[in-house]
């Protein structure tokens, strides 16, 4: 099969962490064209390094440009209101399918090992956030065993890691996982965290996941997870559950009062997780970077393969 | 610029931690009249992390937040209601929520390194016509000049005062000291300073009279201290040293007195001092609002709380990383089950 050509839009962190996944990693996609808009960036300048045709002038420049019409699969790394834009441009393409991996949500949210197969024929996907992949496998895998009332993550990471178009848009952030928490994790009601920690030498990204289900075996839940940490781990290496997952009966008669729900009692499960970074743009600390352009990445060969694979 | 005391109530936000965010709805009506009627400026409400704080990592409340601040802004005659905001945990439409219910002014608080994440908050408060504090958690772990850098932040989108938090209640009052004097050495003279203490190391009171010895005007304090940790600064001692001090704060002091002792004190279920557990959150820089999770931690796990705490201490984490007390608990265990 001939690599499906893409385009990146938004040369920051993600951008371009993604873009060296896909040229050093990838049998599927060719990187074709890295976009940005800022000429001094560092990303435009090691695409440029990397053998990249570059735009420095946005979603405008990339339709002008002559890779354009070959290109099949747009990533979107800019942030949820650029997106808003570009995808109002590209969507005018009926050849060319959309990975949105900033909060803007127009699309389906999308976790690979969780609803991949439910957003085959989808033009636009979203990735939700760095935190909801982490986390949202693990609700979805204690959904699959008994019914989740409600799901919180807690999401920490080095400061480092998190860019200027992460930090102005920490709302985005919450709201988001929040709402792929409850869609694609199944849980009734979500909620997310998320913590900043600017410790030298920076910490590698931890994710937390506590939920409250109807009471069911515990070994079944703890099997559930065990999968899924594995299903994560075929595209993001550097995933693992960090300690063993802690079970707690919350009894009926010494409820807990969550917002949105009102009193619950169930099995309380807590799963502690830590992602390691391949270490392709930023060091290993950021784990937050490549659990999210690894989702992106799987979703667009997995694409490529299926929907692409006739044309 | 000289700006007036501004004594600002903690006992319902902070004091929250001490009863793990139990508080009823009638105890937090009837403490916040009668704070008012005692003429604080200020009486901040809200769960001890602030809006939607519930959770599974920093405990349930009894209640919502807006159960806990509705039908309050009506009933006061002089204090102003304020509310806690941590950006990562609530959003600006639960900002405005609050705003609906009558809240006037707000404290948008980030880790003393990470002021820009508090941009898009800042903002949209002063577009609700919010008064609003930028809250520097944790203040120990910067140094003066770059914590006064992070203030500058703060202001320039639009803080109408920057607190310097000591979380940890770690800082010594030398530290208070130059922390003051960093921001008031940056500082439009318009803007004004706060402080907030915890008295782990029983500075709670003398670091707050130095900061504003120095400078600062916004006072924050707690009745007999309820706030995380060993507390915060004890609200109706600071007044009675204010006094003798010769400044004139608003507040009747014997009321505070009573209110301190007759309502509060006995709430406080487990009895906010510094002893050994508390004791250790200053003196190795940990955030008071640990102290509670990691007791219950060591009783579950069988491990020493002042030992989870130094742990956590050693490992850098800051204010909001509750879930990593299960983790040292976990990896404590593990080393001694070795």
């Amino acid at each position: 099969m001939e690599k499906i050509k893409v385009a990146i839009i938004g040369s920051g962190n993600i951008g371009t962490d993604l873009m060296i996944k896909i040229l050093r990693t990838s049998d599927i996609l060719e990187m074709s064209v890295m976009v940005g808009i800022d000429p001094a960036s560092d990303g435009l300048a090691r695409a440029k390094r990397m053998g990249v045709a570059t735009c420095a002038t946005g979603i405008s420049g990339l339709i002008e440009m002559p890779e354009w019409n070959d290109i099949k699969l747009v990533f979107d790394a800019t942030s949820a209101k650029a997106h808003i834009f570009n995808n109002s441009i590209i969507e005018k393409y009926e050849d060319k399918r959309i990975i949105d991996l900033t909060p803007a949500a127009i699309g389906p949210f999308l976790v690979p090992p969780v609803n991949f197969e439910d957003n085959i024929n989808v033009k636009n996907v979203n990735m939700v956030t760095c935190g909801g992949q982490a986390t949202i496998p693990i609700v979805a895998a204690v959904s699959k065993i008994a019914k989740v009332h409600y799901g919180e993550i807690v999401a920490s990471i080095a400061s480092k890691s998190a860019g200027p178009g992460t930090r102005a848009n920490i709302d985005e952030f919450t709201v988001t996982t929040s709402q792929a928490i409850e869609k694609v994790g199944g849980a009734d009601k979500g909620k997310a965290i998320i913590v900043l920690n600017p410790a030298e030498p920076p910490m590698v990204m931890r994710d937390t996941v506590f939920t409250l289900s109807e009471n069911v075996d515990p070994e079944l839940i703890r099997a559930s997870i065990h999968e899924m940490v594995d299903e994560v781990k075929k595209y993001v290496p550097g995933y693992s559950l960090h300690q063993a997952v802690q079970f707690e009966e919350i009894p009926e008669d010494k409820p807990v009062f969550i917002e949105g729900l009102g009193l619950r009692h169930g099995l309380k499960t807590t799963v502690l997780l830590q992602v390691v970074g391949a270490g392709h743009y930023l060091p290993e600390y950021a784990g937050n970077l490549d659990i999210m352009t690894s989702a992106a990445l799987a979703t667009g060969e997995k694409l490529s393969k299926l929907a692409f694979a006739n044309s | 610029m000289d700006h007036k005391l501004y004594i600002q109530d903690v006992t319902l936000r902070d004091g929250m931690h001490a009863i793990r965010h139990q508080y009823t709805k009638e105890q937090v009506q009837e403490i916040t009249l009668a704070l008012d009627k005692a003429k604080v400026d200020a009486i901040e409400i809200s769960h001890g992390d602030g809006l939607k704080g519930g959770s599974f990592n920093y405990g349930f409340g009894a209640h919502t937040d807006w159960e806990w601040l509705e039908g309050i802004a009506e009933k006061l005659t002089h204090a102003k209601l304020t509310t806690l905001l941590l950006p990562g945990i609530a959003t600006i439409e639960d900002l405005q929520r609050a705003r609906d219910l009558g809240v006037e002014s707000v404290r948008i608080a980030t880790h003393c390194t990470e002021a820009d994440i508090s941009q898009q908050h800042i903002e949209a408060a002063k577009k609700m016509g919010m008064d609003v504090g930028g809250f520097l958690m944790m203040a120990h772990m910067n140094e003066p000049k770059k914590l006064a850098e992070q203030a500058k932040l703060m202001e320039d989108y639009g803080a109408d005062c920057v607190y310097i938090t000591d979380s940890a209640g770690a800082l010594l009052m030398d530290g208070v000291i130059e922390r003051v004097k960093a921001y008031r050495d940056v500082l439009k003279p318009e803007t004004e300073v706060g402080i907030h203490c915890h008295h782990n190391l029983s500075l709670g009171v003398a670091n707050t009279v130095v900061a504003m010895q120095h400078g600062a005007n916004r006072l924050d304090a707690s009745l007999a201290g309820m706030g995380a940790g060993a507390g915060n600064a004890p609200l109706e001692v600071l007044i009675a040293v204010i006094k003798k001090m010769g400044k004139e704060p608003n507040c009747d002091l014997y009321q505070l007195m009573d209110i301190a002792d007759d309502m509060i004190r006995p709430l406080q279920s487990r009895p906010v001092r510094v002893d050994r557990e508390t004791l250790s959150l200053g003196y190795a820089g940990v955030y008071s609002s640990f102290l509670l999770h990691s007791e219950r931690a060591a009783e579950k796990y069988g491990l020493d709380t002042r030992s989870i705490l130094v742990e956590l201490g050693n490992r850098n984490m800051v204010g909001g990383q509750e879930d990593m007390i299960i983790d040292v608990a976990l990896d404590m265990l593990e080393k001694k089950e070795k």
